[in-house]
């Protein structure tokens, strides 16, 4: 008969099994980031990648949820005649919460698979050992970029997702809503404190250090050929997606509990 | 013995396991390879060829036994000394393992700018001149592997292993998955550039046309040790049942059971 525990003892010792790793390839990859040789070009690349590349995405989605959230805003608060309390909603939602969370959530579908999946063929055809071979740390030359790129541009990114997203609430509650133009950005503009913005910066710069890491780790990890990297790209945009989310909660404990009391 | 007719790279007891001990990979072996020598191990799939090239490099980490290279210890550095070692290694791997992100000639003069030998116009123009070495044109310079045939592919592997004139190289299958001529092209280059660089070459192979060609010396690998070995021109009278149906080819012998499994 098979012991009922022997399973839940498998999988919790296969789970600090995986954290162990995850941990070493973490200290690893970060000390890598402040030794040299720094490799510039690829920092560069990497930066374009994150920042310029992932802007479509991410801008299509924070226009989208800014005019999703003055609409149902509207809807919302015009049961206690609070319509005037929109931009203060939307610029309050896009700052703190939902710029970065989906873009967050794009770059990890975004970046973190396309890293996977570069990474892991790499693993597969033997070129990281090539690397190796050549006197080249694969960790220095491939993951340590790649972190910094993710933190340093991650926060720009959701910047400008910020921006594009307040636009979208405005064309809605000015172009649909018959809002006044000018009254909605001068109530955005009062509303939007300096503490808002850098909370979601500086969630959206660890959001882009867990993307990058994710992808990092599960590419560099795969095994087994082209199915191995398919899985090693799906690992990576499923535990980036439930780290982000998990993060998110724990950062905005940490900025906003003296505000819940 | 002294310092002078000391082997190149001297391999004693080493063992390897896979699957927590399960599987034996390597089970004690013992090889001396001499300063300049070429020498080509041989041996079905399976039977180690690979782990043991991947142990003299520092890919993988023997269980037990002893490597040295130059009579220094290779087994316990860690990784700044590990690059050092691996400066004077160059490394054609069996699918070439170029770096699809690169241009052919950043590939081949890959190690020269990595070890920050010459600068990038410099490293161009050697890459250009390895090309040639090896048949290519300077046109190739410019393409991207994924542009280049499987044979194209070997040729530029060889060149990046050849760049930095290293003082070992190793070559893993060099002839596996090209047609007989082809191959036979890659044979002459190897002999060849070993020729030109006078490095100490290990090969590993089934290919027992290009181990003939290649080796100075052969030996067979069965079951994790080295069954037999001695210069290129004593295989054919070895004695050995197991060496004398390897290199004939014939499924009857006593390695069947090990073609079964």
């Amino acid at each position: 008969m098979i012991n009922p525990l022997r399973p839940i003892g498998g999988a919790f010792l296969s789970f600090l099994g995986t954290a162990g790793r995850l941990a070493l390839f973490t200290f690893a990859g970060v000390s890598h980031c402040f030794r040299p040789p720094f490799y510039g070009r690829i920092l560069l690349r990497q930066m374009i990648d994150i920042g310029f590349f992932t802007l479509p995405v991410v801008g299509l989605t924070a226009i989208f949820a800014g005019m999703v959230l003055a609409l149902q805003s509207f809807t919302g608060f015009a049961r206690f005649s609070a319509e005037g309390a929109i931009a203060n909603v939307v610029v309050i939602s896009l700052t703190r919460e939902l710029g970065p969370v989906l873009g967050g959530l794009m770059v990890a579908g975004r970046i973190g698979a396309a890293m996977a999946a570069e990474i892991g063929t790499m693993r597969v055809t033997e070129q990281i050992d090539a690397l190796t071979t050549l006197s080249t740390n694969p960790m220095k030359y491939l993951v340590a970029p790649r972190l910094i790129a993710g933190v340093v541009m991650m926060p720009l990114v959701v910047l400008i997702a910020d921006v594009i997203g307040v636009f979208g609430g405005y064309l809605v509650s000015v172009y649909k809503l018959g809002f006044n133009p000018a009254n909605y950005l001068q109530n955005t503009w009062d509303f939007m404190t300096a503490h808002d913005v850098i909370s979601g910066l500086v969630k959206a710069s660890v959001f882009g250090f867990i993307t990058t890491l994710m992808g990092c780790y599960h590419g560099y990890n795969s095994q087994g050929g082209a199915q191995g990297v398919g899985k090693a790209t799906t690992n990576a945009v499923v535990s980036a997606s439930i780290l982000i989310l998990c993060f998110d909660y724990i950062l905005t404990e940490a900025f906003f509990t003296k505000d819940v009391g | 013995m002294s310092a002078d007719n000391a082997p190149k790279i001297r391999l004693q007891g080493v063992r390897k396991t896979f699957a927590g001990g399960r599987k034996v990979v390597l089970d004690h072996v013992d090889l001396d390879i001499g300063k300049g020598e070429s020498v080509v191990i041989i041996g079905g799939s399976g039977t180690g060829k690979s782990v043991t090239i991947k142990c003299i490099l520092g890919l993988l980490r023997p269980d037990a036994g002893s490597i040295t290279i130059d009579g220094r210890e290779v087994t316990p550095m860690g990784e700044g000394e590990r690059e050092d070692v691996n400066r004077q290694v160059g490394m054609l791997f069996q699918g070439a393992a170029l770096f699809d992100s690169l241009p052919v000639w950043e590939n081949v003069a890959f190690g020269l700018l990595a070890r920050k030998m010459t600068g990038r116009e410099e490293g161009r123009k050697i890459a250009i001149e390895k090309l040639a070495q090896v048949g290519l044109a300077p046109d190739v310079a410019d393409l991207s592997p994924a542009e280049l045939s499987g044979g194209m592919q070997k040729r530029v592997g060889l060149a990046r292993a050849i760049a930095t004139n290293p003082a070992i190289i190793f070559f893993d299958e060099p002839t596996t998955g090209l047609d007989p001529i082809m191959a036979d092209v890659i044979n002459n280059l190897i002999v060849k550039v070993n020729r030109e660089v006078g490095a100490t070459a290990i090969t590993i192979t089934h290919d027992m046309a290009s181990a003939r060609k290649i080796g100075d010396r052969i030996a067979m690998l069965y079951q994790g040790r080295i069954i037999w070995a001695g210069p290129t021109d004593a295989i054919e009278h070895s004695d050995n049942e197991y060496v004398d149906q390897f290199i004939n080819g014939r499924a009857d012998g006593p390695i069947k059971m090990a073609v079964r499994a």
